[in-house]
């Protein structure tokens, strides 16, 4: 038996699938948008799986508090971006593919020239800005798309824009009030739960694939892992969202999602120019354990969540600088100082991990 | 008229209930959000679609008899 036949033996030998169905697999093109707690799992079982080219697009990088549920990524790609560090590890548990890492952040400008190159998109991203655009770049460019989303201990299955069903809008077509739905790096998550989600996500991917059963087309797919109980929701096509989206194709690079979303525009700045600032008030906005401290700046320490009763702790004439690991945090805590009155606010790009080499680069050029 | 209402996600957090009974006059779905609303102000704020008897339905759709009736947020999380 060949390496091929090996490999995929014990999917080859169900009848479903044989060699017919292992080699649609095989010609098949999937974007995983996102490489995170939902990205992982589905990378993984597709890599497996033998899907024939696999793209990655993600901008982050990792940290350790991803590791308890981001399980393709260990204490050696700590830093790492997770595009590449995901595409290193996939190509060891599986060579005979093609994977593409787009070590980049998905915007309306790349989003459709990178979607035309492939079939399926996945979609394993964070935030609505994103869910929306993904939405959008696959009706334009015509694609099926599978969604999973996760909220503390429940999660979300369902594919989009399959075979004339419905689409991500029809079910949600205005997205909530920036802040009202809070993120996994808010509120937490319990790391098995992307993992069951995203394994759902792979297993429809599959079954788009190889044409096997029910695909949860018009179907909204719940799961609750502490109440072991799940639920269906029959969902149905709106022609009208759908012909909105089709109709903005010709202007979708210069729709901002973020806008669309509520997000509002946060000032930034570089690690780099946060050296350069004088008289202004730095503050670190992640919890005491995070590393590395970056004492140079004379932070006060204010975690995220309690930053909303600390706001009389924080001088208001001076100006404000914010950080957190990644600067995700950051970018709220900006937010919440908006609307409390704070005027001159802004955040580091890139937050501790990349005050940490801009310090190091500042130290070398001193020697 | 008695439904049973199941909330998910941060509608949980929202109204403190998993689930519950509910006695109404015959309504439709745009009325019974505002019944809801009136009962749990938290509800104004968080953004969800609504399902009777696992079909997710429009606002104007006319609630029947002891329907199950899910509320569903969208999640972001991954």
């Amino acid at each position: 038996m060949n390496t091929f036949n090996s490999r995929y033996h014990r999917q080859i030998i169900l009848e479903e699938i044989g060699i017919t169905g292992q080699n649609k697999i095989n010609n098949a093109k999937v974007l995983v948008i996102g490489a995170g707690g939902l990205g992982c799992p589905i990378l993984q079982y597709l890599t497996a799986a033998g899907v024939g080219t696999l793209g990655i697009i993600d901008f982050d990088t990792v940290d350790i508090s991803n590791l308890h549920r981001q399980i393709l990524y260990g204490t050696s790609t700590l830093g790492k971006n997770k595009a590449v560090a995901a595409k290193e590890r996939l190509e060891d548990l599986n060579p005979d593919i093609t994977i593409i890492a787009y070590p980049e952040q998905l915007t309306t400008k790349n989003a459709i020239s990178i979607f035309e190159n492939y079939d399926i998109i996945v979609d394993g991203s964070d935030n609505f800005s994103t869910r929306y655009l993904v939405n959008d770049a696959s009706i334009i460019t015509g694609k099926p798309l599978v969604y999973g989303a996760i909220f503390k201990f429940e999660g979300q299955v369902s594919v989009f824009n399959y075979q004339n069903g419905p689409s991500y809008r029809c079910l949600f077509p205005e997205p909530p009030k920036a802040g009202s739905v809070p993120n996994c790096s808010e509120i937490g998550v319990l790391g098995v739960l992307p993992g069951i989600i995203g394994s759902m996500q792979a297993n429809e991917t599959l079954k788009i694939i190889l044409g096997l059963g029910n695909v949860l087309s018009n179907q909204l797919f719940m799961y609750d892992c502490l109440a072991g109980t799940s639920s269906s929701f029959t969902t149905t096509r709106v022609e009208k969202e759908i012909e909105n989206v089709k109709a903005s194709a010709a202007y979708f690079e210069t729709i901002d999602y973020d806008f669309f979303c509520g997000v509002s525009h946060v000032s930034e700045i570089t690690a780099e120019m946060a050296f350069q600032k004088e008289n202004v008030q730095f503050i670190d906005v992640r919890e005491a354990h995070e590393q590395p401290k970056i004492d140079i700046l004379n932070p006060i320490y204010i975690p995220l969540g309690t930053l909303q009763e600390q706001l009389t702790s924080i001088e208001t004439n001076s100006a404000i600088i914010v950080f957190c690991q990644s600067g995700i945090r950051s970018k709220k805590a900006v937010e919440i100082l908006q609307s409390n009155g704070f005027k001159n606010v802004s955040h580091v790009i890139g937050g501790a991990n990349a005050l940490a080499i801009s310090m190091t680069n500042l130290k070398t050029n001193e020697i | 008229m008695q439904h049973t209402i199941k909330y998910f996600g941060m509608l949980v957090e929202a109204t403190s209930k998993n689930e519950e009974q509910l006695q109404t006059e015959i309504c439709s779905v745009a009325q019974l959000i505002q019944q809801l609303e009136h009962r749990y102000p938290k509800l104004n704020e968080k953004n969800f679609k609504v399902a009777i008897d696992q079909q997710l339905v429009d606002n104007d759709f006319i609630i029947k008899d002891r329907a199950e009736i899910a509320l569903l947020p969208p999640f972001a999380g991954g």
